[in-house]
């Protein structure tokens, strides 16, 4: 594990008029390099923290750090410099007419040299695979396609924490594997830190570490395998398993002896083969 | 309610520089009191069919019938209001709809808009809200101070309030949660089963049209490429991977199982209960 990047102490937080916590105590780090899932039902907390990691919102109590930097109203503007965020609704996060100038725009705010923008421009467009749409207008645009030039703006920040709040979830079943395969390899190209608030378990179950956020409190932290083997107690909360999971234990109740743990069809498919092999 | 399309065609900002074809050789037909699922992904024709079931759209070439109406290019339609009342349409994100000061007044917005009287339209909308599964005392508060999920079922109870003989659901639990979206699922399944209502789904999930659907069928770049009931659909996944079409993660499984062991199911399971079973078969039969 890399070292902490980000640390959460005790975190509250309400919304005006509400009368029960959005976060309610909540503590956890994050590391460096590492893609975080986190997961829960509507309602459980999971934006709220996004926000509060963004400055979006701060917290009534308890501190967040940032690169050994405490989150303020003073700070949050270079915190900002170090996460960007991908947010649901691929329409409402473009500003620029074109896709060029729609990534040129958070360099612009941070008062980046023409030449600088040109490269950077050019190079986060590449990396999201959409430098041939330079000069298209956005409503030209896939949902997934928009996505990308979304994390292009992001990326060309260049900053240490991507968060994706539920960025895929409007997307069709194709937009969605390139936006995660996009994600997948700007981190290991360049040790970015993912975060990815999610209710979509299968992409969950490809993290490294995962959050289950219940009624504002951290129900669990874990590694996929060991917060899938919750189960029963997963559905319970409002959320589901991946299919390989629950098809093994749909196998094993027909006495097929397959073992548990399989969060990839392909870990289990393997399994099956094996077990063929020696009938 | 019936709803056929006859040769529809649609084409977008006709005589523009814009001029789009959206739709052509459209022919399908949904029956009365049947489920009926529509899949395709973005680009494919799906919205833009969707808004020629209750008349937001007419042909520029073809007929649309629904019930005893009929829609056709190049003539003038008076009176859709009827139309619009008996295909009730749940938009994708509804909850963006919501307006009104109190749930109560927002659901009665829709049956009072169609000459119901006001006492009347109290009567259905606590009729609708409990049939969203949200209890009376809900009517009273304010749209705006309720959860997402609360949001979005209140936006379904507007539609349900108009009594419609056929709904369309488009995308209807985008950006829930699992449980959320089965818990909408099973909802409009029971109105279908218990009220007969006919139900036509727009849907990106495989998983949900393979569920629930007598029959599916597949739009692409502006025409249906295939129609069916579910097993005929899936008998074929080949063909829909091609398309950059999911199936069902059974249909998926089955078939990398089938390509590892180098046997072949005799048909497509399309629940996990069903894939097992076909998979303990497959292990007894072992490497004979």
């Amino acid at each position: 594990m890399g070292k902490k990047l980000v640390s959460l102490e005790n975190i509250i937080f309400r919304y005006e008029g509400q009368s029960r916590n959005a976060l309610d105590d909540v503590s956890f780090d994050i590391y460096q390099g590492e893609w975080l899932a986190i997961v829960g039902h509507n309602g459980s907390g999971k934006s709220t923290l996004a926000k509060l990691l963004n400055g979006l919102q701060f917290a009534h109590s308890g501190t967040i750090m940032i690169n050994d930097q405490i989150m303020t109203e003073e700070t949050v503007w270079d915190v900002r410099q170090k996460i960007g965020m991908v947010f649901q609704n691929p329409d409402n996060q473009f500003v620029g007419t074109t896709v060029q100038d729609d990534v040129a725009f958070g360099l612009e705010n941070a008062g980046v040299s023409q030449q600088v923008m040109v490269e950077r421009v050019h190079g986060a467009l590449n990396k999201v695979k959409m430098n041939a749409f330079l000069n298209q207008e956005p409503h030209h645009l896939s949902g997934g396609q928009k996505q990308r030039v979304a994390i292009a703006g992001v990326i060309a920040l260049q900053p240490d924490i991507i968060i994706l709040d539920e960025a895929t979830s409007m997307l069709d079943p194709r937009g969605r594997e390139e936006v995660l395969e996009t994600v997948r390899e700007l981190k290991q190209e360049n040790e970015i830190t993912v975060i990815s608030i999610t209710h979509d378990l299968e992409e969950a179950a490809k993290a490294d570490r995962m959050i289950v956020m219940n009624q504002g409190q951290l129900y669990r932290e874990g590694p996929p395998q060991d917060i899938f083997e919750l189960e029963e107690e997963l559905i319970a909360l409002g959320l589901d398993i991946p299919f390989s999971v629950k098809l093994t234990k749909e196998l094993q109740k027909n006495g097929v002896r397959v073992v548990n743990g399989h969060l990839t069809e392909e870990e289990l498919v393997k399994d099956l083969c094996e077990l063929h092999s020696m009938m | 309610m019936r709803i056929t399309l006859d040769d529809v065609e649609y084409r977008y900002q006709v005589n523009t520089p814009f001029e789009h074809l959206a739709l052509h050789d459209v022919n399908i037909s949904m029956e009365s009191g049947t489920y009926t699922a529509i899949i395709g992904h973005t680009g494919s024709g799906k919205s833009t069919l969707l808004q020629h079931l209750n008349a937001l759209l007419k042909p520029t070439k073809g007929r649309v019938f629904i019930g005893d109406r009929t829609i056709e290019a190049g003539k003038k339609e008076k009176l859709l209001r009827p139309i619009r009342q008996k295909v009730g349409i749940v938009f994708q994100f509804p909850e963006h709809q919501l307006f009104d000061e109190t749930v109560e007044k927002d659901i009665c917005f829709g049956p009072m808009n169609f000459g119901v009287s006001e006492v009347e339209a109290k009567k259905l909308a606590r009729k609708a809200i409990v049939q969203v599964g949200l209890s009376e005392d809900i009517l009273v508060k304010s749209p705006f101070d309720l959860s997402g999920g609360q949001m979005r079922r209140v936006a379904i109870a507007g539609v349900l309030a108009m009594e419609p003989e056929v709904l369309v659901l488009d995308e209807p639990t985008a950006g829930l949660d699992p449980r959320g979206r089965k818990e909408i699922m099973d909802m409009f399944y029971d109105l279908h089963k218990v009220r007969g209502i006919s139900t036509i789904l727009v849907t990106h999930s495989m998983e949900d049209a393979a569920k629930y659907a007598d029959d599916i069928i597949i739009m692409h770049q502006g025409t249906v490429f295939k129609k069916g009931t579910p097993q005929e659909i899936f008998s074929q996944p080949e063909q829909l991977l091609e398309l950059g079409l999911d199936v069902p993660d059974t249909v998926r499984f089955q078939l990398k199982l089938q390509k590892e062991l180098g046997v072949r199911f005799d048909h497509p399971c399309l629940n996990i209960g069903d894939l097992a079973i076909e998979i303990d078969k497959a292990m007894k039969r072992g490497n004979r």
